[in-house]
């Protein structure tokens, strides 16, 4: 019995980290701009297949990786160049569709680019499972576990003690504000693009051993990281990994203890009451909004 | 204003293809009927979500039309190749063989990647009364059996009865399924549920994934947990029949493990990192064409396709491409034996093709049986030290 409720629960684990993750990248981008960016699991899918494409043209996967890594980062930083200050006037919502533009875009350029087949990228170190009771545990786990941990203090750090991350929440709350104190609004953006197009690459380097990369493996992991970025609260780094693992946990729990029928519902149920009775997430701060 | 523009562009449109096809129907009235193309149409998914289906078909007929018109074509009479990009979307399928028809007037349509495509124009095919093959997988395109339309790659009912069979040699029947939420694993996982009785196999689990899951552990601890299961099927496509076996491994589960031939590709092995040695599945011939017995009559048909296509393209040979490959053959031996291409006369003899040995197995159709291959068409493989082994 226990042996089976730790294998649920390690399941949970693995990917609610895999969701929390990818829903720290959202948390960036909306930190600095109040934009939810939906092209965000492409940049997951770019960190994953370009590391792929990297490696079979002959590169070590070292630098395959800061390669993939930097070339989503231009990529950041180009759809917040020519996309969202372009259509600077569009209002948020403007923005979002352009988001969900630039992912469609994405997705049809990787295809094209790449190929549309899936593809696995090795484990850090090894496959063997680790066995825990009974139960068994992939070590690629514990690096997105470990991956997890890091990212989030360092966000945390950055948005609440540095100087350009306090600007990026300053340009978020009141642009005009920000502007008249000395923040480069436009700069803040466009660095909120590269770091979150940086961070989603980095995740999609850890994840694709578990999930496989492909062109269209940004689809659901880009939904689900924007579940958990909601759940845990948006723009909190600490609520997405907790959105991430509470979504991950009681998913496992259903296919696990109900009915695998029923996963997908509940997960959306658990999303559905948070909204409703905490609509600013786990973690996040009620914001007063004047008129 | 829009509107009008709108209307004078249709009207002008409208005007080139009438004076289009006047010029057509000139020409070949000049050119006389020996020298005359048979047109073979087809809408493929060359493009899109399902490229990988039609982009090796529509190599395969390319080649294959190229290489019989450098023969001397059928009937004395070059093949003309009449092509459009549908993608996987019903309504291109629905606008493309609608021009097939009225403005191509093509003699025989190959094509539908998808079942959806080739569902969306069966209504259209019957009502003009032209054959057509189709090159996508689910029994619903001939079961019930329409007249003008044919078939010719496996249905996932006849890979589940392989499954079955090879279960039943091996005394099992105990059965954990898990199967996912796309059309192909739906499918096959209800011809499983309906399939069973007649194999004496109980269904003792049956769990289910959703789309873009990551991690099936849960379910298949669910599987493994189940007392008296003796073998375990996953009923799926892409990415996920990797995660499953590399889901099974990680669990230490040791319980024959099989997969569907939705997972009858190079990239399931490699993805499963080492999980997938020892999964059994049905494939067509054509995968394993080495590795079939001097005496098997396949063997000779699906090196040579293989052969050509690996050398014309550089490229390793799909399953896709055979049943394109085996679609224009049914329907150039057809052509052949009609001795013409009156609609009804071709229609007539593909329903006749006896003993045609394909590279997706040997077909025999009848008026009930508009596909022609039984479970024999497959084989069964197992994967050993990374590559199919063919299983006697």
């Amino acid at each position: 019995m226990l042996a089976e409720f730790l294998q649920f629960l390690f399941s949970g684990l693995t990917v609610g980290a895999v969701y929390g993750l990818i829903g720290l990248g959202f948390a960036v981008i909306y930190n600095a701009s109040n934009v939810i960016n939906f092209a965000q699991g492409e940049f997951v899918m770019i960190g994953g297949m370009a590391t792929v494409f990297l490696m079979k043209a002959g590169l070590p996967m070292p630098p395959a990786v800061a390669l993939a890594i930097a070339g989503a980062a231009l990529v950041g930083w180009l759809l917040a160049r020519f996309g969202i200050e372009t259509a600077k006037g569009a209002g948020v919502v403007g923005l979002i569709i352009i988001t969900i533009g630039a992912s469609i875009l994405l997705r049809g350029l990787a295809q094209v680019i790449w190929d549309r087949n899936f593809h696995p990228l090795p484990s850090i170190s090894g496959d063997a499972p680790i066995h825990v009771l009974g139960a068994t545990l992939l070590p690629q786990s514990l690096w997105i576990g470990a991956a997890l941990i890091v990212i989030m203090a360092g966000l945390r750090h950055f948005f609440a003690h540095t100087r350009t991350g306090k600007a990026m929440r300053a340009a978020a709350i009141d642009p005009l504000a920000a502007q008249l104190m000395g923040v480069d609004v436009r700069r803040v953006v466009r660095l909120s693009f590269v770091l979150s197009a940086a961070l989603g690459a980095l995740a999609g380097v850890l994840v694709a051993p578990i999930t496989m990369t492909y062109a269209n493996v940004g689809v659901m992991l880009g939904l689900k990281g924007f579940a958990a970025a909601i759940v845990g609260g948006l723009g909190n780094p600490l609520g997405a990994i907790a959105g991430g693992l509470v979504v991950g946990i009681a998913e496992a729990m259903t296919a696990g203890y109900l009915s695998s029928a029923w996963k997908d519902v509940v997960a959306f149920v658990i999303i559905l009451f948070v909204l409703l009775f905490m609509p600013n997430g786990l973690f996040g701060r009620a914001e007063a909004e004047r008129a | 204003m829009r509107f009008f523009r709108k209307l004078t562009r249709r009207a002008a449109l409208a005007m080139a293809g009438v004076a289009a096809l006047t010029l057509a129907h000139a020409g070949t009235a000049l050119a006389g009927d020996a020298k005359e193309p048979i047109k073979i149409g087809s809408f493929l998914a060359v493009t899109g979500p399902a490229s990988f289906l039609g982009d090796p078909e529509l190599k395969t007929l390319q080649l294959y039309i190229g290489k019989i018109n450098k023969e001397g074509g059928v009937l004395g009479r070059p093949l003309k190749l009449v092509h459009y990009d549908a993608q996987h979307l019903a309504k291109k399928a629905v606008t493309f063989t609608r021009r097939l028809i009225e403005q191509d007037k093509v003699d025989l349509i190959i094509g539908g990647s998808t079942t959806g495509t080739t569902m969306a124009v069966v209504k259209l095919v019957e009502r003009a009364q032209i054959p057509f093959i189709s090159l996508a997988g689910a029994s619903v395109i001939i079961d019930p059996v329409k007249k003008w339309v044919f078939k010719t790659p496996h249905t996932d009912r006849l890979a589940v009865r392989k499954i079955f069979s090879d279960m039943k040699k091996r005394g099992l029947s105990k059965l954990g399924l898990l199967s996912g939420s796309g059309g192909f694993d739906k499918s096959c996982a209800g011809n499983a549920r309906k399939l069973a009785k007649d194999y004496g196999i109980t269904i003792v689990a049956d769990e289910t994934h959703g789309k873009g899951d990551t991690d099936m552990t849960p379910q298949l601890t669910r599987i493994k947990n189940t007392p008296g299961v003796q073998a375990f099927l996953y009923c799926g496509f892409g990415a996920p029949t990797s995660i499953v076996a590399r889901n099974f491994k990680q669990l230490g589960m040791k319980i024959p493990h099989y997969q569907s031939h939705g997972s009858a590709s190079m990239k399931f092995i490699k993805g499963a990192q080492g999980g997938a040695e020892g999964v059994r599945l049905p494939v067509a011939a054509l995968l394993v064409a080495e590795q079939l017995p001097d005496d098997n009559p396949q063997k000779k048909v699906a090196l040579a396709y293989k052969r050509a296509y690996e050398s014309a393209y550089n490229d390793s040979v799909s399953t896709f491409g055979g049943h394109a490959y085996d679609a224009l053959m049914i329907a150039v031996n057809a052509i052949r034996r009609a001795g013409t291409t009156d609609k009804a006369k071709v229609r007539d003899a593909i329903e006749q093709t006896k003993n045609y040995i394909g590279a997706d197995g040997i077909y025999n159709m009848s008026p009930t049986d508009h596909l022609g291959l039984d479970e024999k068409s497959f084989v069964m493989v197992e994967v050993r030290n990374g590559t199919w082994k063919l299983l006697k």
